[in-house]
């Protein structure tokens, strides 16, 4: 096993396995950010469900363990990767009309969404987890008022705003080449399948960028 | 038409031997016939340098008929130069414009060292062969081979991998100098036969381990491989090969 998981296509295994995982978050979290549109309460009352539940608390540390092996495995991947080329590189190489700009540029995606993800995590995850959110009451149980947090967040600083956007869209760029790659890495594919797994990964694309970036702007612009 | 002919300028990358450190040259060449292959613009070049007393530029080639994959060379930015689907002998100078300047390179990977000039040791590709490409059972002669039945869809997708010419275009067109297509051709082709089913597992393991072993990067799906095919290999081979080596490793 240990030389399973050395070797490169263990590697990209735990990519393709870490990554699967990843597109199955960030599906469930659009979703439940979605709920910001409907109102304080539905969202609150969702909040306050994710935050109790004996599933998402078992999920959450195997989560950060899905974002750890995705990210170091990544940049050892790409950096031996990088040279493997050898000691000269080609004076001269034209790449469009052999590949996506997203499948060659993953890494920098990747990169833009982790600072992102840093930002993200201290202006909600820490503060949900280590105090300084409003309470309230709905239906006479007391929560944490997330819905204020996120919309004063996002009504404060058109500079955060952009941030989260940019977020959403080089998300949506990354998961344009990541979904069918996924499944290609675990051998799940061939001529056909290639077409089917492209198809609903740029559809999801779309929706998971679409989603995310749309929140931001909508509250700074229309609230 | 036929007798079109064109001025160009090269860019050739010149190397003595494997610890030169290389540099460009460049050199005119007037007069090159449209009709001609880019293997014969480069004869041309060479009777040029030659009579002005000069070293020719040394590069592989072999059968000149599109089928050995010898002719290794990267020619503006592209393994076998900007036509699809051809080697660099089955490429003609008229997709070239008149005063254009060509670059050429040899093909550029840490698993490839520079020979001289534009000739690559390309016998890496041979190790992962003698890893594990091939079947050890007695198949018997020729017409014995007739006597396994093999359904035509199963034998035209194992030709399909068996087309591989072994020329390393795939290697030097990826990013990461991955050697997966060519790995996933030669697994593939066997592992579709009754006759190379039977290894199938240990060689799958053998030849990736060798495959890292040697230098080539990992695959990262971008699909680059296949455009530059001058065999129109399938990236489909490739996940044929994930799931052969997942299932050798995870299912033993």
């Amino acid at each position: 096993m240990a030389g399973f998981l050395n070797s490169s296509i263990g590697k990209k295994f735990l990519m393709s396995i870490s990554g699967l995982f990843l597109i199955l978050f960030v599906g469930l979290h659009a979703t439940l950010n979605s709920l910001l549109l409907i109102g304080p309460d539905t969202y609150n009352i969702a909040a306050h469900f994710m935050a109790t539940n004996v599933f998402i608390k078992i999920m959450e540390p195997i989560l950060a363990l899905g974002f750890i092996v995705h990210i170091i495995y990544a940049f050892i991947l790409e950096i031996s990767n990088y040279y493997k080329r050898g000691p000269v590189r080609y004076a001269m190489t034209v790449r469009r009309h052999q590949s996506t700009w997203s499948s060659r540029n993953m890494i920098w995606l990747g990169i833009i969404i982790f600072v992102f993800l840093a930002v993200h995590l201290a202006n909600f995850f820490w503060k949900v987890k280590f105090g300084g959110v409003p309470e309230t009451t709905v239906n006479g149980v007391k929560m944490h008022d997330t819905y204020t947090l996120v919309v004063s967040l996002f009504q404060a600083n058109i500079w955060i705003d952009l941030l989260y956007v940019l977020g959403a869209i080089a998300l949506g760029f990354h998961l344009h080449h990541a979904f069918w790659s996924a499944f290609q890495t675990l051998g799940w594919s061939n001529e056909k399948w290639r077409k089917i797994w492209t198809t609903l990964g740029d559809i999801y694309a779309v929706i998971i960028a679409f989603t995310f970036g749309i929140i931001p702007l909508y509250f700074y612009f229309v609230k | 038409m036929a007798n079109k002919t064109i001025n160009i300028k090269l860019r050739v990358w010149r190397q003595n031997g494997p610890h030169d450190k290389g540099h460009f040259e460049e050199y005119e060449l007037n007069n090159v016939p449209t009709a001609a292959s880019f293997l014969e613009m480069m004869d041309l070049l060479n009777e040029k340098l030659i009579s002005e007393g000069k070293e020719p530029v040394a590069f592989d080639h072999d059968c000149r008929e599109g089928i050995c994959g010898a002719c290794s060379m990267y020619i503006n930015g592209r393994a076998h130069g900007p036509a699809t689907g051809v080697t660099t002998c089955q490429l003609h100078m008229r997709l070239f414009k008149d005063g254009e300047t060509i670059t050429v390179e040899p093909w550029r990977a840490k698993a490839f060292p520079v020979i001289k000039d534009l000739m690559v040791d390309r016998s890496a590709l041979d190790e992962i062969i003698k890893a594990g490409g091939y079947i050890s059972v007695n198949t018997g002669g020729a017409p014995d081979a007739n006597t396994i039945p093999i359904p035509k869809d199963v034998a035209s997708r194992a030709f399909d991998a068996a087309n591989c010419i072994g020329c390393g275009a795939c290697v030097a067109t990826c990013k990461n100098s991955s050697a997966m297509l060519f790995v996933a051709a030669k697994v593939s082709h066997l592992a579709l036969l009754p006759q190379g089913q039977v290894e199938a597992k240990e060689r799958v393991k053998k030849m990736i381990a060798k495959m890292d072993e040697l230098g080539f990067g990992s695959c990262t799906n971008t699909g680059a491989c296949e455009v530059e095919c001058p065999k129109g290999i399938s990236i489909a081979f490739i996940a044929k090969l994930n799931r052969e080596y997942l299932n050798a490793n995870l299912m033993p």
